[in-house]
């Protein structure tokens, strides 16, 4: 009952009272919840060290400034594995995710009962892990490298590509492809002319997109032995070169910039 | 030419869209298919050409029994029956050319059609199509630039040249203004004259098709009400296909003897 | 029709080609010359030793019979240790990530704040965009020590940058004439911020939220391999000893969450729009 009878007469509330305790035992609830995570976070963190850590930040920067821009001649090499892994893994991710995407899509799937969840599975296994374990996984199979840095990253993008495009190829106008159909074309035929010209605008921006993240992704897998400019990141930390990790983290920063500039010029020419 | 013999669609949700309709169109035949929204219209088209698989029944495209092919052999027979449709359908985001010599994906080959190698006489086919609908200087631009008339003029384009016995028309003029949308009828009545096509068109709009066609068909709840010529669809037989709350405002398009009838029905 | 109009017996018998999508000939060919080129260029350059791709092969068959057999058992202290210390890393700093990216995406969005406000508010977002979580992960490890802490500090960060940027573009493209009609009212700004924005914004923060938890979660499985907390650190120890039962049966922990939350995500939204 939103009005309520007091002893001023009838007031109006927006909620009648069992709603208004539900939705206070709910807070209560969810207060209670974060209180016990800070806690347990609490007892994890030794506060000498963060009561100390102004100084300790101040340290640091003090030391890592000015980078070591002579360095610079060391990172050329990295840089272009980064882009590499960043750009063979999207077109890797591409050439896998396309077919995934047309079996998932609700439109497009040979058996909504069978092949649809399996697609399904593939796209959400391979989006729900980060690709920095994909990288730990591929490197204690294949070795480290470049190699099993493309390798990482492609896989992780699988997921993400193929989601994004099953949503696109399940938004078509179904009536194009009806026309199509209806001059007598091949199944292969109505893919080519009815669905593939609807959802180019979409792929071509999801590959763009995905390859600017690719480029954020591909400069820290380094870190656990992948390939790029990581490798130089982990190597410089491990021996406390903090003027080499500030060049190092303006040239990560520069990279991403960049690409997002790119991505985004890119993406404003298709649209 | 094409026969439909008891011909019925039970939809999953259990809407009977048509209830054994039987309709004998003769070669060279134009046929208006009238009635109310919801009537079945479009799934008869549909299930001609079997876009929407019928429940029971036949279609009959001369001696080929339509619904029993499979899927190989449905596509050769849908090579012979042109659609043309509401919202134009084209592939909005290929040029004029492509969409007009999609028409003749059912004739190439998968690779061919991937690399847009058309045979040479396809192409010259058409261009004759486009010029005869004066789209010519149009070719190379793509659909989604074309106005709604030249759109349907294309759509027409891609239909015939399939090389058709018969046409499915689904409501060509729905989506065009009142001019456009008589200078399409006329068009594809014309075409159809020129090569001796039969089609079945689809429309709502009664005295659109009392002006361009030679037989009319009335559909109600998927049956058929009315089968004869244009000018036995006396303000009585309006009234059985469409209802008497639908049919005011639908004798009101039929021109002059409009008010006559108007209140010859109250 | 122009006067250019071209005639029909010109065109009869020519060969009809798809127009290109880049008309400069020239360009055309310098664009598909330069990326066969890098193509080249970028391929040769990765070195893989194929041998050891083969010997990894056995290895590669191995983890994927794992996933057949995950082991929960034989080190369920961890997993569960490292499982609950994720899960808290995500539920806190998505809490204060989100708390703090509210006034944030208040003063990011241009038409609500003044503009140093917004100059500042931005900068905030672009330098939080602009970092990886990897990165502030180990900068905060170097400055806070190992711990949980440094993940939860990462995480709110994070989330303030993603959080803020979308809520701001999504107050930008509010529909004016409702928060005006407020305003005549001759609501005060925290009045009119209540009743005029907070409607039209509220159910897009939850829709961010839920996605931003959901991110969050995944993103603090790999704070670990940094020492910054949660189950990234059992991981990585599962894959140096090639416990491959064990790491599978993390993974489908961590998928299993993923598809639950993405589950819930979508519930919560249907029901807020």
């Amino acid at each position: 009952m939103p009005v309520l009878e007091t002893a001023n007469g009838a007031e109006w509330r927006l909620r009648n009272q069992r709603e208004a305790l539900t939705r206070w035992a709910a807070w209560l609830v969810g207060v209670v919840i974060f209180l016990w995570c800070w806690a347990r976070i609490s007892d994890a963190t030794t506060w000498f060290f963060v009561w100390d850590a102004p100084r300790i930040a101040g340290d640091i920067l003090d030391r890592a400034t000015p980078p070591r821009w002579s360095y610079m001649d060391n990172l050329w090499l990295p840089i272009w594995d980064t882009l590499n892994i960043a750009t063979l893994g999207t077109i890797g991710a591409l050439i896998l995710a396309v077919p995934v995407a047309f079996l998932a899509a609700r439109n497009t799937t040979p058996s909504a009962l069978f092949v649809r969840p399996i697609a399904l599975l593939i796209i959400v296994s391979t989006r729900s892990i980060n690709s920095l374990i994909w990288a730990l996984l591929l490197i204690a199979i294949i070795g480290p490298g470049v190699f099993a840095g493309i390798i990482a990253i492609a896989i992780r993008s699988i997921g993400f590509c193929a989601k994004l495009l099953y949503e696109a190829i399940e938004e078509i106008d179904q009536t194009q492809v009806e026309a199509i159909t209806a001059t007598g074309a091949s199944r292969w035929q109505v893919m080519v002319y009815g669905i593939v010209p609807q959802i180019m605008p979409a792929f071509a921006g999801i590959s763009v997109f995905r390859w600017d993240i690719n480029i954020r992704e591909s400069t820290v897998l380094g870190l656990v032995g992948a390939g790029g400019i990581g490798l130089q990141l982990q190597a410089s930390l491990n021996t406390l070169a903090w003027p080499q990790v500030s060049l190092i983290l303006l040239v990560i920063l520069a990279a991403v910039v960049l690409s997002e500039w790119v991505s985004a010029k890119v993406r404003g020419a298709i649209i | 030419m094409l026969r439909l013999d008891a011909l019925t669609k039970t939809y999953k949700t259990g809407d009977q869209a048509l209830k054994a309709v039987t309709v004998d169109v003769p070669p060279g035949q134009v046929i208006a298919l009238i009635g109310p929204s919801g009537a079945g219209k479009s799934t008869l088209i549909r299930c001609i050409n079997r876009l929407v698989e019928p429940t029971s029944g036949s279609v009959m495209l001369e001696d080929i029994n339509l619904t029993s092919l499979k899927p190989g052999a449905l596509r050769r027979e849908r090579r012979r029956m042109g659609m043309i449709f509401q919202e134009y359908a084209l592939v909005e985001r290929l040029t004029v050319m492509e969409n007009v010599l999609s028409g003749r994906l059912g004739y190439v080959g998968f690779w061919r059609s991937v690399t847009r190698r058309f045979p040479q006489k396809d192409v010259d086919e058409a261009f004759r199509l486009l010029d005869r609908v004066g789209l010519l200087h149009m070719a190379d631009k793509r659909a989604d630039q074309l106005s709604g008339g030249q759109r349907q003029r294309v759509g027409i384009c891609r239909a015939l040249i399939q090389d058709p016995a018969l046409l499915l028309v689904d409501e060509p003029t729905a989506s065009l203004d009142p001019k456009t949308s008589r200078q399409i009828m006329r068009l594809i009545c014309e075409l159809c004259a020129e090569r001796g096509l039969a089609a079945i068109i689809n429309i709502h709009d009664v005295a659109l098709a009392q002006m361009f066609v030679a037989r009319v068909i009335g559909l109600r709840f998927g049956e058929v009400v009315y089968d004869g010529g244009p000018d036995g669809l006396t303000p009585d037989k309006l009234t059985e296909i469409y209802g008497e709350e639908d049919w005011e405002a639908t004798i009101e398009k039929v021109d002059d003897d409009a008010d006559t009838t108007i209140e010859a029905a109250e | 029709m122009s006067a250019a109009a071209p005639a029909l017996g010109d065109m009869l018998g020519t060969r009809w080609r798809r127009p290109p999508m880049i008309q400069r000939v020239w360009l055309r060919y310098a664009l598909l010359v330069g990326l066969a080129a890098y193509l080249v260029a970028a391929i040769a350059s990765v070195e893989v030793d194929w041998g050891r791709v083969y010997q990894g092969l056995d290895r590669g068959a191995a983890f994927v019979m794992a996933f057949a057999q995950p082991d929960f058992v034989s080190r369920a202290d961890a997993i569960w240790a490292g499982m609950v210390e994720s899960i808290v890393i995500t539920v806190a700093s998505s809490v204060v990530g989100i708390l703090i990216s509210i006034p944030i995406a208040l003063g990011a969005a241009r038409n609500i704040a003044p503009v140093p406000v917004y100059m500042i508010c931005r900068g905030i977002i672009a330098v939080s965009r602009a970092l990886q979580e990897i990165i502030v992960a180990i900068l905060l490890v170097a400055i806070f020590g190992f711990g949980p802490l440094a993940g939860f500090l990462t995480l709110s960060f994070a989330t303030i940058g993603f959080l803020s940027k979308l809520l701001a573009e999504d107050i930008e493209s509010m529909d004016r004439s409702q928060a005006e009609a407020v305003r005549a009212t001759g609501a005060r700004w925290s009045q009119w911020i209540d009743y005029g924005v907070k409607p039209q914004v509220i159910p897009r923060l939850i829709g961010l939220s839920m996605y931003r938890i959901d991110i969050n979660f995944r993103e603090s499985a790999i704070l670990g391999l940094v020492g910054a907390g949660g189950i990234g650190a059992t991981l990585n120890t599962a894959f140096d000893r090639y416990e491959y039962d064990t790491a599978a049966a993390i993974l489908i922990i961590i998928i299993g969450i993923v598809m639950a939350l993405e589950y819930l995500s979508g519930v919560i939204r249907a029901r807020v729009q």
